[in-house]
């Protein structure tokens, strides 16, 4: 066992085990700050893939946006009176039955499978390649991506305040 | 404990996947709700990634990556927009309760 499959490992556990506690735990503030090691371990793994600048978007974008975003919903819709707020489950038996059936076709499906993997290269810096392919083929779709984003945006900022 | 190759990666988005889809089935209030789509969207994102370091597909796995991630950002800020909204009209986000399009 090498260094990497060590630091793989640790990165696994970090975001399987937090997840877990993400969709079980009952106090929705303790399940946000479980979310926020999810989401780090996740940018662990791109790291592991080789993908470094994903993983530094995925640190900045989701870690400081849209966790901050969902605390935000998490406070902005309960009467607070302590960070001790719960919330119910429904269907939970059956729900986990079915999802534990679910992941073990998908397991079945990925492990069945004779996946073409290519040789490995070293990884090497992405961050070059990413913005010549943004502005180059991939130039209309980042267009629209950014406007669709302040579309979203306003329309956010506007609905919210009505 | 065998060498990491892709099948690792793909199992930790399909347990990823699963987690998030159990969020989105079973949680009552519609934040947690969103959290399970977080973890839906990031688990389709590992995969993206994965085939792209894996397959002979150069960057272009982590460009949908990025992709993805803006989608999710908008997508957070709608949703929450609209949670909101459900708040200041009915006084609870339980998506169980909620069953009306107007009062």
């Amino acid at each position: 066992m090498t260094t990497y499959d060590l630091i793989f490992y640790l990165f696994a556990a970090v975001t399987l085990i937090s997840a877990f506690f993400v969709v079980t735990n009952r106090n929705i503030v303790h399940a946000a700050f479980y979310l926020l090691f999810t989401l780090f371990g996740i940018a662990g793994i791109y790291v592991m893939l080789g993908s470094d600048f994903v993983a530094i978007v995925q640190l900045i974008v989701y870690v400081g946006g849209i966790l901050i975003l969902l605390l935000f919903g998490v406070m902005l819709t309960n009467k607070i009176t302590n960070v001790d707020i719960k919330t119910g489950t429904i269907h939970a038996l059956p729900a986990s039955i079915v999802m534990g059936l679910f992941a073990g076709a998908l397991g079945a499906a990925v492990f069945n499978t004779n996946w073409k993997v290519v040789e490995l290269t070293s990884a090497e810096a992405s961050t070059t390649g990413l913005g010549v392919m943004l502005v180059n083929e991939y130039a209309l779709i980042f267009e629209l991506l950014g406007i669709l984003l302040l579309i979203a945006l306003i329309g956010a900022a506007s609905m919210a305040r009505r | 404990m065998l060498s990491v190759g892709l099948t690792h990666f793909l199992v930790i988005s399909v347990v990823l996947f699963s987690l998030g889809i159990y969020a989105v089935i079973t949680r009552k209030n519609a934040v947690m709700v969103l959290m399970g789509i977080e973890l839906i969207l990031n688990s389709a994102n590992i995969n993206f990634v994965a085939f792209a370091r894996y397959g002979d597909f150069g960057l272009q796995g982590q460009i949908i990556a990025l992709f993805v991630i803006v989608l999710a950002a908008a997508e957070a800020a709608i949703a929450l927009a609209i949670v909101l909204n459900i708040y200041k009209t009915i006084s609870n986000i339980n998506v169980d309760e909620i069953d009306t399009l107007r009062d």
